[in-house]
């Protein structure tokens, strides 16, 4: 029923195409790649989209194709980590808060607020000054914004699940707590994180890559997409190619999830549509 | 109306605090000695042990938290690492410059937002219609960063219309503006466009189109209105995405405000230019949301807190 909703939506499709593209290139990124991402050819360096280069060749003459296919596969490992960091922990503090209530929800609560007093990006700034600049705490800070996410998106489940007969039944034939949580709360509330870990990863690659345009995230020579466009920023006159691909790879992508996310919410909730 | 007021600016107050409070830690549980990252690599141990001093890092922890906010209340957020000035003054020099580019964002995000998505919903399913909808997607999958540099290729670059980079007159603001302003608009757009689509579809549209009232009027009138109110919401959501989009846009523009500084900050490990940047924008967003929150108040007095 759902899939018969999803299929009639071609937007829902381009967006399957697009993330099927850029799973392929993450997961077969060896195969795929023509070149060794890291290999510099200094003689050709800024070279133009041509035969050799489909997508032509940065300052050091590194492959530029290559470079964003393997792009493809850190931005996979990084969207992939962070949403585990942010489903392993906001799960289970979203869920317990909203299932015992009382002074540890008002503590996880007031505390999810603070959190959220950091607009978009700068929460995961603050903590890259704290854990240091690098790929791996990227991952981690990334990881730790979207923790309040899953926190509040849970407990509301939570708090709504709470008060159903089965969850009644459950006590009544002698559950513990952890059990009800476990087998009989958790579980309804899987379709929602999966459709939030959709948009989640998204947005996670996103930060990532705008971190490593800061400059606080991944270092050179990494073939990161964010980091590769802080470094093309400079021959933008003389090789506008190189600061084209990467970005249009981000935006693919993160078009890919939005329209995925869209069409997901519309086949699941057809009143929703916009 | 002003109960509830009341409530949300008692609401905000341990936010605030908390805020603050997450920015005092930060030093400290940064590893090392909070005194020697202050004073930085190069102080001297006398610099250190003034620092330590200063900060009363013998003190118990409140009481410290407590000097703290005393002397943030005070405007005072200690000296920069690099240049040794007071960072307040840093700060104050940047700031007119955040806010100059975010409050230009925000307007070509209103009217830019506004004005795509009545034209959609005039003409729903149109040739028009999916074009406005197909660039407000694709503005909404580009990042910041990367449409910044796409706009200065084009305007800068090969039209040699409008300055790259840099601060000047109003030509210099235009690219930054449009660049942090895009995304917003997209939603802007996207909210606007099933507002008004679903306010003529109401009954009371009905009404002033079956008393004969021309349909500029239908629209302006009655409709434009009250397909406003979920519009002001999402505005008011978008301030962060506006604010951290400042941060990204100053970068690709050098253009020098809070969000520069505290890029900088952070590569240079000065951390008193990173706590007041960090606190200055948090604040601001709390503010912000604060107003926003009011003004729903304001305009929609069936608003309740609960």
């Amino acid at each position: 029923m759902v899939w018969t909703q999803f299929r009639r939506n071609r937007a829902g499709l381009v967006g399957l195409v697009l993330l099927s593209a850029f799973l392929s290139a993450g997961l077969f990124a060896p195969v795929l790649a023509p070149y060794d991402p890291y290999e510099i050819e200094l003689e050709s360096g800024l070279k133009r989209p041509g035969p050799g280069h489909l997508l032509g060749q940065d300052e050091l003459g590194r492959d530029m194709l290559s470079r964003v296919i393997y792009g493809a596969r850190l931005s996979l490992v990084i969207g992939v980590i962070a949403v585990t960091i942010g489903v392993g922990i906001g799960v289970p503090v979203g869920a317990i808060s909203g299932y015992f209530g009382g002074l540890p929800d008002l503590l996880v609560q007031r505390l999810i607020d603070v959190m959220l007093a950091f607009p978009g990006i700068l929460l995961a700034i603050v903590l890259v000054a704290i854990l240091g600049v690098g790929l791996v705490q990227v991952m981690v800070a990334v990881g730790i914004v979207s923790i309040p996410v899953y926190a509040r998106l849970v407990r509301g489940q939570v708090l709504s699940l709470r008060g159903q007969e089965f969850v009644d039944a459950a006590r009544a034939v002698g559950a513990t707590s952890g059990r009800i949580i476990l087998r009989h709360v958790l579980p309804n509330t899987l379709a929602v994180i999966i459709v939030q870990s959709t948009l989640q990863i998204a947005s996670a690659i996103l930060a990532a890559a705008a971190l490593g345009f800061l400059g606080l995230g991944a270092q050179p020579p990494a073939a990161e997409w964010g980091s590769m466009l802080s470094n093309a920023r400079q021959y933008i006159r003389l090789a506008p190619h190189s600061v084209m691909f990467p970005g249009l790879a981000i935006m693919l992508t993160v078009l890919g999830f939005n329209l995925l996310g869209d069409a997901i919410r519309d086949a699941l909730d057809p009143r929703m549509r916009i | 109306m002003w109960a509830y007021i009341v409530k949300r600016l008692l609401l905000s107050i341990p936010v605030i605090f908390g805020v603050a409070f997450m920015v005092f830690a930060m030093v400290r549980i940064v590893p090392g000695d909070p005194a020697r990252i202050i004073a930085g690599e190069a102080a001297t141990q006398e610099i250190v042990e003034g620092i330590r001093k200063d900060m009363g890092l013998d003190r118990p922890l409140l009481r410290q938290f407590a000097t703290f906010i005393g002397n943030v209340m005070r405007g005072d957020f200690g000296r920069s690492v690099r240049s040794k000035a007071p960072v307040a003054g840093e700060v104050a020099a940047r700031l007119p410059n955040t806010i100059r580019l975010a409050t230009a964002g925000l307007f070509v995000a209103v009217v830019v937002g506004v004005s795509a998505g009545i034209i959609s919903a005039i003409r729903p399913y149109s040739w028009m219609d999916t074009v406005v909808m197909l660039v407000a997607l694709a503005g909404l999958s580009m990042p910041v960063f990367w449409s910044g540099l796409m706009l200065i290729l084009i305007f800068a670059v090969w039209l040699g219309w409008l300055p790259a980079v840099g601060t000047g007159g109003m030509a210099h603001l235009v690219l930054p503006a449009v660049t942090l302003g895009m995304s917003t608009a997209a939603i802007i757009a996207r909210m606007s466009r099933s507002s008004m689509l679903e306010v003529l579809r109401s009954d009371y549209i009905r009404t002033a189109r079956a008393k004969g009232l021309a349909e500029a009027a239908v629209v302006n009138r009655h409709a434009f209105r009250n397909a406003l109110i979920p519009v002001i919401t999402v505005v008011g959501l978008q301030m962060g995405t506006l604010l951290s989009g400042a941060v990204l846009t100053e970068t690709v523009f050098a253009w020098p405000g809070i969000g520069r500084l505290l890029v900088e900050g952070i590569l240079a490990r000065d951390y008193p230019i990173v706590q007041a940047s960090v606190l200055v924008v948090a604040m601001a967003f709390v503010m912000v949301n604060l107003m926003v929150d009011v003004l729903y108040a304001v305009v929609d007095p069936r608003i309740h807190y609960d």
